[in-house]
Order: C-alpha cells, then sequence, then structure tokens
C-alpha cells in the first residue's frame, strides 16, 4: 500500500488563520472559549466564536454562506503550501461537517430554494468551482466524527491507487439551532469545560474549520504520515456513549493493527474529550482497554470548544504539529483526574522526541474513529 | 484471486411500494408518508417501541433494513464488528432539522438527536448488534460508483464480511430507500455486485440474474 503524508495543513479558528497562529496561542495557554450574551441563547453561555467581522480571502462578488467562507478560507490557505493542482484527475476534495449550513433555518424563509442553498452537494458544487477540482468531491456528515472519517477516508483512497492528491476539509457553525439542541441534552457547561475532570459538568461549543492535503508524495524529510484509521459503532444508544468503551477500544486496535504497533509504540492520545460525565468515562474505558494508560492524553476542547463536524480535522492538525514539534499540549480545564481508569491526562506541555499519536472521536448516533499519524 | 462479492438480498421503498429482490412485497397508496410508514411497521409484525421515537427518515430506511434481513441467516455467521454500514442521501437529515427548529423555543433533546443523517446508521446498529465500520455521505443523487469502490475496499482491506449499502432520503412527501446486502455469501437471491446491478434496482428495473 502506498505511504500517504500530510503535505500542508491549516486551522482557522477563532485563534488565528493559520496552524502556526493557532499551535503558538495553545502554547501559550489561549483558549479561544469566551461568555457570549447573545440572541442565540436566554442565558450566558461559553462558546468559541468567530467575532462578526471576521474577513475572509474569498472572492466578495460570490454570496457564498459563512459555512462556505471559512471552508474556502482554510483550504485556500492549506492549497498554497502544499503545491497541488486542483486541476489534475488524481486530486479529491472531501468536505466534511455536522451541521453545514443549517443556520439558514433561523434567517431566511424556508421554501425549496432554501431547501437547495442548504443542501451540503450545493455547497460542495460552489466550493468546487471556487478553486477548480474537475473530480466531483465527497461529503461526510456522521455527526462528531465527520472530519475524522473524512482524513480516514482520504488516506483510503491514495493507500488504493485510486488518488494521489486528497484535500480533507471541514467546517462548523453554531447558532441558535445547534446550541438549544445541545442545551436541551442539558449537555452544555456553565463555564470553561473540564475534559476528564472530577468536576466536569458539560461541553463548550465551538466554530472552526480545518484542512488537511494529504498526498502519495513526500514534500518534506520531516513528513508525518496518515498510517491507518478505523471506525466503529457502539449498537448501544443513538445519543449516550457505549457503557464500557469496547467499540471505541475496538477502533484503536484496529487502527493499532494496521499500522503494525505495539502500545510501546503510541507516544500520545488526542482524545475526543468533550468533558461530559459519560463521554470522558467512555473514552478512559477504551484507553484503559487498549493499554495506553501510561501514554499521555489530551483533550483541546477548553481551548476550541467542541467545534462538532471540524474537531476531527482541528485537533489531528495539531496533533500533526505537536509530532513536528516534539511537543505534547496539555489538557486545558483538567486539574483533578475525574475517570475510573488510571489514564494519564496530559496537565503541562512536554518536549520530548516523540514519533506516534492515536487521534480519537465519537459521535451521536453511537459513532467512533480512530487515526494513527506517525513520522 | 479474490472472492467476487454478491448482492445478496436488496430492497427498495419508493412510491409507497416495497420491493424486495424485485417482487412487491407491500404496497399502500395514497395515505402518505408518515401513515405508510406506520402501517408498514405493522404489516411487518415487528415488536420494536422505539420505531415510534424515530424520524420519517430513520423509519424508512431502518423498515428498509428489516426487510432486507428478513430471512437472511447470514447475519449471525459474523461477528459484530464485521457487519458495517454505508448509507447515502442528498438531503442529510433536513427533514428533521426542520422539524425540530419549528419547535425550537421548547427544545426536545427527542427531536434534537434525529438532526444528524447518521442516527439512520445508529438506529440500524442498534436494532442488529452490528458494530463494524460505518458511514454515511451525501450526494445530489444516488451514485452506485461510489458505492461499489468504498464497499471493495472495506472487504478487499477486510475491514467487513458483511455490508448493509445504499441510499435513503426524505424531504416532505419525497422519499426513497433502496438498501443492499453485500458479502461473498451465495443465496437464491443473490446478483453481482456491480454498479449497473445497483443502479437497475435503484431505478426498480430487474437487474439480470
Amino acid at each position: 500500500m502506498k505511504d500517504v503524508f500530510i503535505i500542508a495543513d491549516n486551522i482557522f479558528s477563532p485563534l488565528g488563520s493559520t496552524t502556526k497562529e493557532n499551535f503558538d496561542a495553545l502554547l501559550h495557554d489561549i483558549s479561544a472559549v469566551k461568555e457570549h450574551h447573545n440572541a442565540f441563547a436566554d442565558e450566558p453561555y461559553y462558546a468559541a466564536l468567530f467575532n462578526n467581522d471576521f474577513s475572509l480571502p474569498a472572492s466578495p462578488e460570490k454570496n457564498y454562506t459563512k459555512f462556505e467562507k471559512l471552508i474556502i478560507a482554510s483550504v485556500d490557505e492549506a492549497l498554497k503550501q502544499s503545491g497541488i493542482n486542483v486541476k489534475d484527475d488524481k486530486t479529491l476534495l472531501i468536505i466534511s461537517t455536522t451541521k453545514g449550513n443549517i443556520s439558514l433555518l433561523e434567517s431566511e424563509v424556508y421554501d425549496e430554494q432554501l431547501q437547495k442553498k442548504i443542501a451540503l452537494h450545493t455547497s460542495a458544487k460552489l466550493i468546487t468551482a471556487h478553486f477548480g477540482f474537475i473530480n466531483q468531491p465527497l461529503i461526510i456528515s456522521n455527526a462528531c466524527i465527520s472530519g475524522s472519517l473524512a482524513i480516514i477516508t482520504g488516506m483510503r483512497v491514495i493507500q488504493s491507487g485510486k488518488y494521489d492528491n486528497v484535500v480533507v476539509t471541514g467546517a462548523d457553525i453554531i447558532t441558535k439551532f445547534i446550541l438549544s439542541g445541545f442545551k436541551s441534552f442539558q449537555a452544555l457547561s456553565n463555564g470553561l469545560c473540564k475534559p476528564f475532570d472530577a468536576d466536569r459538568n458539560g461541553i463548550n461549543l465551538g466554530e472552526a474549520a480545518a484542512t488537511v492535503v494529504l498526498s502519495s508524495n513526500r514534500k518534506n524529510a520531516d513528513g508525518i504520515k496518515v498510517i491507518s484509521g478505523a471506525v466503529s459503532n457502539d449498537a448501544n444508544h443513538i445519543s449516550g456513549p457505549s457503557r464500557t468503551g469496547n467499540e471505541l477500544y475496538q477502533c484503536i486496535a484496529a487502527a493499532m493493527d494496521d499500522a503494525r504497533l505495539s502500545k510501546e509504540n503510541i507516544d500520545f492520545i488526542s482524545a475526543h474529550g468533550t468533558a461530559t460525565i459519560y463521554n470522558d468515562e467512555m473514552e478512559a474505558k477504551a484507553i484503559a482497554l487498549a493499554g495506553l494508560t501510561s501514554q499521555p492524553v489530551n483533550s483541546l476542547k477548553a481551548f476550541y470548544g467542541h467545534t462538532l463536524g471540524a474537531a476531527g480535522l482541528v485537533e489531528s492538525v495539531i496533533s500533526i504539529e505537536s509530532l513536528q514539534q516534539n511537543t505534547i499540549l496539555p489538557t486545558k480545564g483538567f486539574e483533578v483526574h475525574g475517570v475510573s481508569q488510571p489514564i494519564n491526562v496530559c496537565k503541562q506541555i512536554i518536549h520530548k522526541q516523540i514519533n506516534t499519536c492515536i487521534k480519537t472521536a465519537s459521535g451521536f448516533g453511537g459513532c467512533n474513529a480512530a487515526i494513527i499519524f506517525s513520522k | 484471486m479474490k472472492e467476487p462479492l454478491h448482492i445478496i438480498s436488496n430492497c427498495v421503498i419508493a412510491d409507497e411500494s416495497v420491493i424486495k429482490n424485485g417482487e412487491v412485497l407491500y404496497s399502500d397508496k395514497n395515505v402518505g408518508l408518515s401513515s405508510f410508514l406506520v402501517q408498514l411497521y405493522k404489516f411487518l409484525h415487528i415488536d420494536y417501541p422505539k420505531f415510534y421515537k424515530m424520524d420519517n427518515l430513520s423509519k424508512l430506511g431502518w423498515l428498509a433494513s428489516e426487510v432486507l434481513l428478513k430471512d437472511e441467516n447470514i447475519v449471525k455467521h459474523y461477528n459484530p464488528e464485521e457487519i458495517g454500514l454505508l448509507l447515502t442521501n442528498a438531503n442529510s437529515s433536513l427533514e428533521a432539522d426542520v422539524k425540530y427548529f419549528q419547535t425550537i423555543e421548547m427544545a426536545s433533546p427527542a427531536l434534537f438527536v434525529y438532526t444528524l443523517p447518521n442516527i439512520l446508521n445508529g438506529e440500524i446498529c442498534i436494532r442488529n448488534n452490528f458494530k463494524g465500520e460505518n458511514a454515511c455521505f451525501i450526494f445530489e443523487t444516488f451514485n452506485a460508483a461510489f458505492i461499489k469502490e468504498y464497499v471493495d475496499d472495506l472487504f478487499a482491506n477486510n475491514k467487513l464480511k458483511l455490508c448493509i449499502c445504499g441510499w435513503a432520503d426524505v424531504i416532505g412527501e419525497t422519499y426513497k430507500a433502496a438498501l443492499f446486502l453485500i458479502g461473498k455469501d451465495v443465496a437464491a437471491s443473490s446478483i453481482d455486485f456491480t454498479e449497473e446491478n445497483m443502479d437497475k434496482i435503484f431505478e426498480g428495473l430487474n437487474a439480470q440474474l
């Protein structure tokens, strides 16, 4: 099978418009999560949102939606680094999102025209045309593992030889629709979220876009590879995670098997770590089942909030940067160990030689994903 | 030479009719989608009260999976993690999104949870204890070529030994489900797993045996 290299990446978030700006903010313990008072909710809430006046390099003559603008901004910056030819017939675009344009329901009249405008294949066509990709893009909407599943899919279509280059992107935005839904589940934290902490009481939501460009051609000598990935379903509950963690473990084990890696080869884990009681407990069990209790585990949710479908991409890009800089980031918000398993939640920056990490994600519908990145 | 894959069985629900392996199993005209789905559930004599909590997309796709798997004993021959799903559609969960949005001032978690297209995957997995690879992709129209490639790849890399794939889409009263059970096993109803056969079944034509 062909190797799959990450030849460019981008995070476009409230913390910055490049991977470097984002990673530097995290190194300086800066969070995008802030208290907000606006029409999306009766009460103040904590979330990581763009300012309304965020500026984008997208061509101004087009009336793109906010979701489309975010994707375009992130892809644009990543493409400039990558040097790939989007018009090549061996280049593919994959777009991932949980809710895409759904906020348009709040501002426009619902009719057939709006149905079409909200449809993700409409956004995909506009984005494809904007950049000039010639292949029909793939669109993934698989709850909170969307971005992770998009990376896994991109890896697979390069490994199979069908494509040489895949631009994997994703974004989600937060408005009343999503905020009210998570609130109805009583899943929102009343302050900065606290992943894996004894006092954790829910999530912060966040907005972001992120992109990775995957290629069968190594660009730099220190190129990071995506070496394996797997997906599973809990087959347990549509909105609650597995009580055993067995199915996320199944994913982690499958990814490690595919990569022929044992637990000693794993240097750190970038967890989903949403800071809900049940998610973090489930993940801790899965990590323990995989025998990875001594490896540092981090969650970036107190930096970015839960960016839904973009989370797998945002956190993968940070993990890739961590590998490049030999720097494992801490779990902001974590103070007191609060899960049943003795996992090693990372509290402070660790500088050391690292080669391999696992990124995990889980979402509604019982879905789980694990990806392994390596030097 | 790798073993060829088959469409072991197939089910199409469209135009107020249910077709399994080319034969009309059930038809109920002019009742509207919601009633049609409930009547079909009753016709199938299934006892699964969770059905009534589902949105129309999940009801439609879930019923198609029930028809697809009825009398298919091969499901029992595989481990849960060897059985997976690849579902596609055009309108994501927009039907449920609009219903949720209409009641947003008294937001209900029971409605909000269906505002994701992959909840259908979850419902089918829960019902059948399927734990393998599963994914939900969006296409403007049914894309048999993509489904064929994606499923072939999952089998070639030993990720799955049985897979339900296909299409389930609902927007208002417009709906269609077409599901295919894919594996190496051969049954009386098996046909070759090809793009052409999936397209013919999707369009309601009998595929060449």
